[in-house]
């Protein structure tokens, strides 16, 4: 269970050294602060991420949802304080950002093709499912891919341009790219965003398979809903602070869409 | 949806394979993909190279010593100019849906992407080079007193040596707010000596009168000083914020 670590004002408050000293944590956020010219967007926050636990970020417009994921995700420093990972590499972390991160030109089995080959997944290596037991052996860096594509409901959409796809489309073959190399930690920002129902809930299914193996799943959202059966833990973000952490039962009945 | 596997399928330890010609071998073939599906940098500069040679053809009525004289610092002028537009592209594709941060958190080094980009736009620009040069001789009536071989040797260490640097440059001004005025205000101060070996050099061959020795050495140092240090810095450029 991820826990807040500072901020006096927080109901949460409590130290870090209670969830490392269990080895879950994976993410460890400590007195962060990012400031863009002369707005705090961060201010002061810190928390614990552990493994096999999923977080839902939620907040307005200019919270700090997104500038937290990116400062995870490395692809951004916090000016005070410090972001660091336990038991993972930088290139155990997955990153789908609000934007699609594909080039439109390319088809999708061209774009996961692209990225596998930036994670280093080559030809003819051994792979392995990291959600089921059993090892999968010699599956090629197109098989892969294909199953990647499969999984988020892409198989019949591989060879057309990314140009030619729905937003909802996009956003899913955003989904596979992230967690095409197997990360450890994986970070999504607006995941659901333009996405039907049906698709929702099939992320929404895949996101839960890899909390429950082994990774730490950070979605930030405002569409509670979607995650509120899945979802462990809810963070409610204010002014660049974590003002309310909650467990999935302590969610009102509005959220879930009761 | 149909219904689809609950797994995926994913290689286990893979970072650490990553190989440097891999990478750069796969963000080349994806580039000339991209750009032969769009053929965004190659028409822009081949229609502006086509113009800058027009309009100084007619613009001017040289002999053809004259033309000898002055058809190297035309021809590197304009080509200075038009590879700044497919350089302002190789990375435009890059910041469109902001692929780059897909780049910036995999493991694939830095280097191996500015490798891959100079390796593109060197192919763009020296195709461009290579169909523009024929009408070139044409309009200034050119024929070379020198040995001819040693323009060949001149155009692809020019050519690199524009890319390279505008390449890194193109990288460097990325997050400006006006790179396309960016870019050539931090390039075309840093080219001049490259520039000035290219247009003494072509000149020297064309005319026959110097030997343009010197010039190519000049040019070959200035490519591998640039080179060298645009995949050591490139790190730095790539993960600024």
């Amino acid at each position: 269970m991820g826990l807040i670590l500072s901020t006096t004002s927080n109901p949460s408050a409590t130290n870090v050294s209670a969830t490392a000293a269990t080895g879950t944590a994976t993410v460890i956020v400590d007195k962060v602060t990012k400031i863009f010219g002369r707005v705090a967007a961060i201010r002061e926050v810190s928390f614990c991420f552990s493994a096999r636990m999923m977080y839902v970020l939620l907040g307005d417009n200019g919270a700090g949802k997104s500038t937290l994921l990116r400062m995870i995700a490395g692809l951004s420093q916090p000016t005070m304080g410090s972001v660091e990972l336990a038991n993972v590499t930088r290139e155990q972390v997955g990153y789908m950002a609000h934007a699609s991160l594909l080039y439109d030109e390319l088809t999708g089995m061209e774009n996961l093709e692209y990225f596998a080959r930036l994670h280093g997944i080559e030809e003819g290596r051994t792979a392995c499912a990291p959600f089921a037991a059993e090892q999968q052996v010699g599956l090629n860096r197109r098989t892969i891919c294909e199953r990647a594509m499969t999984s988020v409901g892409l198989e019949p959409a591989m060879t057309r341009p990314v140009s030619a796809y729905s937003q909802g489309m996009r956003q899913r073959l955003s989904l596979a790219r992230a967690v095409l190399h197997s990360p450890k930690v994986i970070l999504l920002d607006e995941p659901f965003s333009n996405v039907d129902a049906a698709s929702t809930a099939q992320m929404t299914k895949l996101l839960g398979e890899l909390r429950d193996g082994g990774c730490t799943v950070i979605v930030v959202t405002h569409q509670v809903a979607a995650l509120s059966h899945t979802g462990d833990e809810f963070l409610t973000m204010k002014l660049g602070k974590i003002v309310e952490s909650r467990r999935r039962a302590q969610l009102r009945s509005t959220e879930v869409g009761l | 949806m149909s219904a689809t596997p609950s797994v995926l399928p994913v290689a286990a330890g893979v970072a650490e394979n990553i190989g440097w010609v891999d990478i750069v071998r796969a963000s080349l073939r994806k580039d000339l993909r991209l750009e032969w599906r769009s053929k965004d940098a190659l028409n822009a500069m081949g229609f502006f190279a086509l113009l800058v040679v027009v309009i100084f053809a007619m613009s001017f009525d040289p002999s053809a010593e004259e033309s000898r004289r002055i058809a190297g610092g035309i021809f590197w002028v304009a080509f200075l100019f038009a590879a700044v537009v497919a350089l302002n592209q190789t990375w435009a594709r890059e910041m469109r849906n902001q692929v780059l941060d897909a780049y910036r958190v995999s493991p694939a080094p830095a280097s191996a992407l500015f490798f891959s980009k100079v390796l593109g736009n060197f192919l763009f620009v020296g195709l461009i080079e290579t169909l523009v040069s024929p009408l070139f001789i044409i309009f200034y009536n050119l024929r070379t007193v020198g040995p001819a071989w040693q323009l060949a040797v001149v155009f692809l260490l020019g050519t690199w040596a524009l890319v390279a640097n505008g390449t890194f440059f193109a990288a460097l001004s990325l997050r400006t707010r006006n790179r396309e005025v960016m870019l050539p205000l931090l390039l075309f101060p840093i080219s001049i000596p490259a520039l000035l070996a290219m247009v003494q050099a072509t000149t020297a061959i064309l005319s026959g009168e110097n030997s343009p020795e010197m010039w190519i050495k000049i040019l070959a140092g200035y490519d591998v000083v640039f080179t060298v240090a645009g995949l050591l810095l490139f790190e730095t450029v790539l993960h600024a914020e």
